[in-house]
């Protein structure tokens, strides 16, 4: 229950932080200022736009299927947010750390899809239903690129365990159970005979263990893109074709639900790029002969330093990777339909079946 | 001149230098946020002078100077003012109202030395009318209805866009009315006096 609580406050502070970043950040490129009255630069805009959306009536559709309707954000939201259970926040902080975190994750957010139908097929409006047919569309398919590439990162990690994985990546790798004797290579290649388990830092996340992980890490953050909605992949909402997608007949406090899933979305799909490519929560410092950078910057596992650096290095690596969503929103224009489905099938599909094939023989080459 | 084809391009090395390129442009303006446009006049060096930054002044606490002869906002200087009705009749919308009252004494001149020989108990522009065509200040032989710099005057209830220009309060109107009737009274008396008393003689 206070792992809930916890999370929950968390996500909403985070949550609110984005609001503003991305009206702050749209602006600047735009060269505009962006919010400015409420409070010291503006900072208090986005809690002062929760309040003003939970004021707001809540407005249910004489003609909308009202259960489906009411019960969509609900569902939306909690899809979004079980999500959350199995990310490790830090070395000995993780929600539920049960064993198959990743596939349970990917099976948790794909239950987003059915209360995406629900909240488009429930709002009778013609918009709703093209926005959210299109969502749902998208989400499925690009499901599986994103599923292939997390595939390639657990084939090398031979684990589905997120804080297992998270271990792996950095110097204090041997203190997780089960992973005592593990080493770490340069590339993963013994051959190399460059041993990197006291290094880490930089050199032990995947995307150095492994390099083909970093192809593996683009075509998850691309399909990532279409899976949270976000712009280039914006077609289910496509302001100035749909007016606002599959949530445009919803008002006030659910609206606000809405709102809250679709940015949760952003913050889950990044954490979980960082935890499976960009090395968790540990440092990117490396260890270099008697200057210890990594375990300075990692703390002691259990201790209050450990915590704090370990939540550290893991939300500034969220934030880079959600700052970088938020330039690619304001920088590329929209894909039509049959671009984006074209780059799924296509492009993505193909490159992520290659670079499964290759993670699999990269780690017949690490053991 | 020569027409070249336009070649289109698809190899994926391109697709990623336009994807990076195009990072870089917001990437630019992102870092220049820092730099913000000043609220200059137009005769300031700097006013054309600034590429880049932010370009939003924000405006009720900062904005751009307009020039001193700016035509916004009519003021009629209403001492110098001969109530002559020329701008009332050449306003194409009609947005001057004038009542006048004759005056029964001697009521002055204007600063350029025209004799003022009426009251306006009455002297309103509508601004929410107003065209700022400037047709108004031209005619005016006096010159006391000019176009002034002020142009924010927004108000949240439209009657006051009306401008009130009298000097005379409803009573002292009231009372110059009555004089003027006196006067006339008195002056239609004396002439059917005196018409009466050249019939006597005739």
């Amino acid at each position: 229950m206070l792992a809930f609580v916890l999370t929950l406050v968390l996500l909403l502070s985070i949550v609110i932080v984005l609001a503003y970043a991305e009206r702050k950040v749209a602006a600047f490129m735009q060269d505009r200022m962006g919010p400015t009255e409420a409070g010291p630069y503006g900072s208090l805009q986005s809690v002062l736009d929760v309040l003003k959306l939970l004021q707001k009536e809540d407005i249910v559709p004489a003609a909308a299927d009202k259960k489906l309707f009411k019960l969509a954000p609900i569902l939306i939201f909690a899809a979004v947010f079980a999500g959350f259970a199995v990310i490790p926040f830090t070395p000995d902080l993780v929600p539920a750390g049960i064993g198959i975190g990743v596939f349970y994750l990917l099976a948790i957010i794909s239950l987003d899809v059915v209360g995406l139908l629900m909240a488009g097929w429930g709002s009778n409006n013609k918009y709703a239903m093209l926005g959210a047919m299109r969502s749902v569309a998208q989400i499925v398919s690009y499901e599986i690129p994103a599923g292939l590439a997390i595939l390639a990162a657990v084939m090398v990690c031979q684990s589905l365990d997120f804080q297992e994985i998270s271990y792996q990546q950095g110097a204090i790798m041997n203190q997780f159970p089960g992973l005592e004797y593990e080493m770490n290579w340069l590339f993963g290649i013994e051959a190399l005979g460059i041993n990197t388990t006291t290094i880490g830092g930089i050199t032990t996340w995947n995307i150095f263990r492994a390099p083909i992980l970093l192809v593996a890490f683009v075509i998850y953050f691309i399909a990532s893109l279409a899976e949270s909605n976000r712009a280039p992949f914006d077609i289910p909402e496509a302001e100035s074709e749909l007016v606002a997608g599959f949530h445009v007949e919803y008002s006030g406090f659910r609206f606000a639900i809405l709102f809250l899933a679709e940015y949760s979305m952003m913050v889950l799909v990044s954490l979980v790029a960082v935890i499976l490519f960009l090395g968790s929560w540990n440092t990117p410092l490396p260890n270099i002969g008697p200057l210890s950078l990594a375990y300075w910057t990692t703390g002691t596992v259990g201790e209050l330093s450990g915590i704090l650096w370990g939540g550290f290095w893991l939300l500034s690596k969220t934030f880079v990777l959600l700052f970088l969503q938020l330039q690619i929103r304001w920088t590329y224009p929209r894909l039509r339909v049959d671009q984006l489905m074209h780059l799924c099938w296509k492009v993505l599909t193909p490159i992520a079946l290659a670079v499964v094939l290759v993670a699999g023989i990269w780690r017949l080459l690490m053991i | 001149m020569e027409q070249k084809a336009i070649r289109h391009k698809l190899s994926i090395w391109n697709a990623v230098k336009s994807l990076v390129s195009g990072l870089q442009l917001t990437w630019r303006h992102f870092k220049n946020a820092k730099n913000r446009r000043t609220p200059e006049y137009v005769t300031d060096k700097n006013y054309f002078n600034q590429p880049d930054g932010l370009v939003t002044l924000t405006y009720p606490y900062e904005a751009i100077p307009v020039p001193d002869n700016g035509r916004y906002r009519l003021h009629n200087e209403i001492d110098d003012c001969i109530v002559c009705d020329l701008c009332a009749k050449i306003c194409p919308v009609n947005c001057i109202t004038i009542e006048s009252v004759k005056a029964t004494e001697d009521i002055g001149t204007t600063s350029d030395g025209t004799k003022k020989r009426l009251y306006a108990p009455v002297f309103d522009i509508d601004m929410a009318k107003c065209c700022y065509c400037g047709l108004c200040t031209t005619v005016c032989p006096t010159d006391c209805l000019t176009m002034t710099p002020v142009y924010d005057f927004a108000e949240v209830d439209i009657k006051n866009m009306i401008y009130h220009f009298t000097d005379l309060s409803p009573e002292q109107a009231e009372e110059k009315k009555q004089l003027l009737a006196k006067q006339q009274e008195e002056m239609a008396a004396a002439k059917a006096a005196a018409l009466a008393a050249r019939k006597q003689q005739g």
